[in-house]
């Protein structure tokens, strides 16, 4: 069979490259000593094999660090992190090798089940390898198909992208390709002296993504779908950058449906957008981190700065997330609307259950003339969890004709959670419109018994009331995720009624 | 044996007793009226048949095709071939009434073991469906109820009813909130679902209903249980004089 010849050469020869370019500057130890130092941002920088200016500026960023103190005005709650307890830098580690489905933990195969992830891809986002020699026939065809699927299509990928002229590589590469795109624009939006964590992570930021799309071009796909096949492991300091030049379109996700697990308690990303002039990003995430067991114990930290600027005229940036992991949240993707006749939009759905709290919204700067901007916010809180809306909107000065409208929806499932609504509303021209609109409430026995009487289980009832509930939401999605985030979203749920 | 068999059946809400001990015998093809005032129990028995929470049985049973109903989750009740058409059908925001009615009937016959419904298929049995009840394709694409008139929500009862194919059909208050028009419309669809295998029990205060639904027989309730049942007459008979000789009965 010439075909499954040709990838597995091609497999052979990929494996190879990687490994001469992974390996050839690294040094032995896989892991830096816990705790942060100068040295250790040293360390790091220099593992990564980074120019000098690279250097300087986590280190600028490490010193600025050293003076900030933890924000504690978010809804949470959570033990004092000791940051000198943390480990600041860990190679990516492979995961285990698995050569078929069988080895893989029945839970989470029945996670991917009720997610409907097909098979093949399971066997992709759980790393399983083809076995030489593999007797059972069936199980070799997994492997070898998964492995056939995600490097051809890759590849076919990679070649769309370069033929249209988009950048799309770890942020790693970038600084060391291309480093007069990521010297003039990382930090432009979110500066290393942001807050505590955007600073933290300016120090020690482990990897992530960098994307510049040029003028005039629109990107030929959904990054998305590229990034599901190429899930790679960024580490807990994600630091991702989308640059959309004059009159570009992009569109990203960022996450997978998928259960993520990581020994890293503590996560905290930076990403930022520049938009230019006529320039659309559209950035997704669909989040589903560990959120900590039936009694609250363990679970991610999730301290994320998300900024977007509409940094040219008629530019446009879009927020959609599903957020329905972590132990604890504290996120508020932003847009500053620099550029006259921009506009941002944030849809959010954030659900928590158990013992998770979410902290979470959405900041709507509006500095240009005629800017508008849109929040569309469903809050579901269920279990034992707290659940907070906090939203900025500002219309400055000089930015007449600014217009807003916000609406905020929250429910609640059970009587021992609660939803937070935090509006701050700011406008210091007289020619600003804003509407906010809210409402909270509980989902109702009525309703549910009226779903279970028609033949719903309870779980199927809350799942589909709840799903329609963040409909307007859902609909952002691209196409492929909002399938798989509506059942993400029912499975987050189970266990929450009676 | 009789389709549904309620024996002596005690229900309290809240520790105070609603049922006093009813009995009642329905039998396939059969269309039973329960009328009575209001606080006589009607209400309570249609939702005690179909399981809502909050009502505790204290005594007696219920057995459906011989089966022991009070064992049975209110979604193993519906699966089994029992439908409530509810007096209120509540409102479901941003859950098309197409995608409601899909998931609905895919879940009983998954739990019948039957296979589901695959989309085309089901597509095609609900135009049918809707089309012999006119009932336009248009509501079908709305939120469940959402915006729904009095009249068309009863409707959508009637479709479901149609597209479930229930053994057992409990009309609870049907003609609350209707005008006349839409009454007649209401108790056409349902008499087009009048079947040998199938049977109705429908509840109301009024004898109107009963001029367009034409019961087997009539049941009166009074103060949780049935006191008197007849022929469809007796529904005229309290018609001209009132609930009030039963009221010390």
């Amino acid at each position: 069979m010439p075909a499954v010849q040709e990838t597995v050469e091609r497999v052979k020869r990929i494996d190879v490259d990687q490994y001469r370019y992974g390996f050839e500057t690294l040094i032995v130890s896989e892991k830096a000593p816990k705790g942060l130092s100068e040295e250790i941002v040293k360390f790091i920088s220099q593992k990564k094999n980074e120019p000098d200016w690279m250097l300087q500026w986590r280190l600028e960023a490490y010193r600025r660090w050293l003076t900030m103190v933890e924000p504690t005005w978010a809804r949470v709650d959570y033990p004092k992190i000791d940051f000198q307890d943390i480990y600041y830098y860990a190679a990516p580690k492979p995961k285990k090798a698995v050569s078929s489905l069988d080895e893989i933990d029945p839970e989470i195969l029945k996670t991917y089940e009720k997610l409907g992830i097909p098979l093949r891809e399971v066997a992709m986002l759980e790393g399983i390898e083809p076995k030489v020699g593999e007797e059972d026939p069936a199980r070799r065809k997994i492997a070898v198909d998964a492995v056939f699927d995600s490097v051809s299509v890759a590849t076919t990928f990679k070649a769309e992208l370069k033929k249209a002229g988009v950048i799309f590589m770890p942020i790693s590469e970038a600084i060391r390709e291309h480093p007069e795109l990521v010297q003039k624009y990382l930090g432009s939006v979110v500066p290393t002296s942001d807050n505590f964590y955007a600073t933290l992570n300016s120090a020690v930021f482990s990897d992530g993504s960098f994307v510049y799309v040029p003028p005039g071009v629109r990107c030929p796909m959904e990054l998305s779908t590229y990034f599901r096949i190429n899930e790679r492991n960024t580490g807990q300091f994600e630091r991702t950058l989308i640059i959309a030049d004059k009159g570009s379109y992009v569109s990203y996700l960022e996450g997978c449906t998928a259960p993520q697990r990581d020994e890293n308690q503590l996560h905290a990303a930076v990403v930022e957008l520049v938009a230019h002039d006529d320039a659309e990003i559209k950035y997704s995430t669909v989040q589903n981190w560990y959120p900590g067991n039936s009694e609250g114990k363990g679970g991610i930290y999730n301290f994320v700065t998300k900024r977007g600027d509409c940094r040219g005229a008629n530019s446009k940036i879009s927020w959609t997330q599903v957020e329905t992991g972590s132990a604890i949240t504290w996120k508020y993707p932003s847009c500053i609307l620099r550029g006259d006749n921009s506009r941002g939009e944030f849809y959010s759905i954030a659900i928590s259950n158990g013992f998770q709290q979410v902290d979470s919204g959405t900041k709507m700067i509006h500095l240009g003339k005629n800017t508008s901007s849109r929040i569309i916010s469903k809050g579901i809180a269920a279990g034992k969890s707290q659940n907070t809306y906090r939203g900025l909107v500002t219309a400055h000065r000089k930015a007449t004709g600014a217009r807003n409208f916000t609406a905020c929806d929250s429910l609640l499932i059970g009587d021992k959670c609660g939803a937070h609504t935090v509006p701050y509303i700011e406008a210091k021209n007289s020619s600003a419109t804003f509407e906010h609109e809210a409402t909270t409430s509980k989902i109702s026995e009525d309703v549910l018994f009226y779903c279970i009487q028609r033949g719903l289980s309870q779980e199927e009832a809350v799942g589909l009331v709840v799903n329609g509930f963040v409909k307007d939401v859902l609909q952002q999605l691209p196409m492929e995720f909002a399938v798989e985030a509506q059942k993400l979203i029912s499975i987050s749920l189970e266990g929450s009624v009676g | 044996m009789a389709l549904l068999e309620v024996k002596d059946l005690k229900v309290r809400v809240e520790e105070r007793e609603i049922l006093h001990g009813l009995t009642l015998t329905v039998n396939e093809g059969e269309v039973h009226a329960i009328m009575g005032p209001n606080g006589s129990g009607k209400s309570t028995l249609s939702h005690v048949i179909a399981g809502k929470p909050g009502y505790e049985v204290t005594d007696g049973q219920i057995l459906f095709k011989g089966e022991d109903l009070l064992e049975m989750s209110p979604d193993e009740r519906a699966a089994k071939g029992v439908f409530l058409a509810f007096q209120y059908p509540v409102e479901i925001p941003g859950v098309a009434t197409m995608n409601f009615l899909r998931t609905a009937l895919n879940a009983q016959r998954k739990a019948r073991g039957e296979d589901e419904y695959s989309t085309p298929d089901f597509l095609k049995k609900v135009r049918e469906v809707s089309k012999s009840l006119n009932i336009p394709q248009d509501m079908l694409k709305r939120g469940v109820n959402v915006g729904f008139s009095g009249g068309e929500k009863k409707r959508n009862e009637v479709l479901q009813m149609a597209l479930f194919e229930p053994s057992l059909c409990i009309l609870d208050e049907m003609d609350s909130g209707l005008d006349i028009d839409a009454l007649r419309i209401a108790a056409d669809g349902v008499n087009a679902l009048r079947s040998p295998k199938r049977a109705m029990v429908v509840i109301t205060h009024y004898q109107r209903l009963l001029n367009y639904i034409v019961p087997d027989v009539v049941h009166v309730m009074s103060k949780g249980r049935v006191v008197k049942s007849g022929a469809k007459e007796l529904a005229l008979e309290l018609e001209a004089s009132g609930y009030a000789q039963f009221e010390d009965a």
